[in-house]
């Protein structure tokens, strides 16, 4: 926590800080974020001195000694509480990252124009603003995040994209999308050109 | 005051006047940094400006937080900065019992403070009322939370109740965990 790293060429006051990689907080507080355990194995692995000095056995029992027990009690509860709430979490979080689709859709927009909806990126933790920006450059065509009637948000790119999004997206996103989640709709069954 | 998530928003580069004005507020308002302002500020960055909720506005160099203001106050820095430069602003102590209930959001209150555990500084070391400061744990060594005081450091003593901060910026709070890549 106190060691001081050079972090710019000239006067190099700052505190160099270590956070944590899990909850981000500053290790001392990592008790508080809810995901403790995993924290403290982090701590752990990637800064053992640091851990020796928080998680020791004198270290844990002077943080115990200054609290009355009815207190202790109270707040291991609520710790629990806390964790196990950041579990669940998590939990439905992966559930329905595993259930939702992303849905890539051929649109009908003038006879033989069409657009490229994308539906559900944003539950696997991507920025439709971005991801549309980055689609636009990729294929050289607009390409714009708009609200659907349903209120959701989507991203639509001018002209036929549909297996090169997919192709694009498994590519670039390949960690972040599972490719048995990707969905190509045609919305009007007139020809099957692709496939 | 940012419990929430804060969504990705609009930034703008600032115009270097504006930065300069910024610059001269600084140091006005905490003389702690001066040594360090050409670290922070280093005349030649680009300075951004993005929008916070609230009417709140949040600088930036390089992607990294320096500096919020909410609408009406003066500017409050970021916590990793006051983690860089612990000793720039005046701090008090908060004892362990009151830990949990500050980085869930709460306001923080003075038996926290008044507690064998907290920590106030002495009759002439006395902080007035508006003005910012950092909040340290019994047992910790980082600011676990900053802003404008509520209520003098001599108030509090003497009273030993009531608010003494709300709508600070805490660890794990929406701007502690804003992304801006």
């Amino acid at each position: 926590m106190t060691d001081v790293a050079e972090s710019g060429p000239l006067e190099p006051q700052a505190r160099h800080v270590v956070y944590c990689g899990v909850c981000t907080l500053p290790p001392e507080f990592c008790e508080f974020g809810g995901t403790a355990k995993k924290c403290e194995e982090w701590l752990k692995e990637n800064q053992s001195d640091l851990w020796n000095r928080l998680y020791s056995e004198e270290a844990l029992s002077a943080n115990l000694s200054t609290l009355k027990v009815s207190v202790q009690e109270r707040v291991a509860k609520d710790a629990a509480k806390k964790e196990a709430k950041a579990a669940q979490n998590e939990a439905r979080d992966a559930e329905r990252k595993a259930a939702s689709k992303i849905q890539i859709k051929r649109v009908e927009r003038n006879k033989r124009k069409y657009v490229t909806v994308v539906i559900g990126l944003e539950v696997h933790g991507l920025e439709n603003k971005k991801v549309a920006k980055e689609l636009g450059k990729k294929f050289a065509t607009g390409s714009s995040v708009t609200k659907s009637p349903s209120g959701t948000e989507e991203i639509t790119v001018q002209g036929d994209v549909s297996e090169d999004v997919k192709e694009w997206l498994l590519d670039v996103y390949g960690s972040k999308v599972p490719e048995a989640n990707i969905e190509l709709i045609e919305d009007k069954k007139k020809k099957k050109a692709e496939a | 005051m940012f419990k929430k998530e804060i969504p990705p928003s609009n930034r703008s580069k600032v115009k270097s006047s504006v930065a300069r004005g910024l610059r001269q507020r600084l140091l006005e308002t905490y003389p702690g940094f001066e040594p360090y302002i050409e670290e922070i500020l280093p005349k030649k960055a680009s300075l951004e400006v993005v929008k916070l909720p609230e009417r709140a506005t949040l600088y930036t160099i390089d992607s990294t937080p320096l500096f919020f203001q909410p609408f009406d106050g003066p500017p409050i820095p970021h916590l990793k900065l006051v983690h860089k430069f612990p000793s720039a602003i005046p701090t008090l102590q908060i004892d362990r019992g009151a830990i949990r209930f500050v980085l869930s959001g709460a306001t923080l209150m003075a038996p926290g403070l008044t507690s064998p555990g907290g920590r106030l500084p002495d009759a002439e070391h006395a902080i007035e009322a508006g003005q910012v400061v950092g909040i340290k744990a019994e047992g910790k060594e980082e600011v676990c939370l900053v802003g404008v005081l509520k209520a003098g450091t001599e108030d509090i003593k003497s009273k030993g109740k009531g608010v003494v901060m709300d709508e600070g910026h805490y660890l794990g709070d929406g701007l502690w965990n804003i992304h801006l890549d």
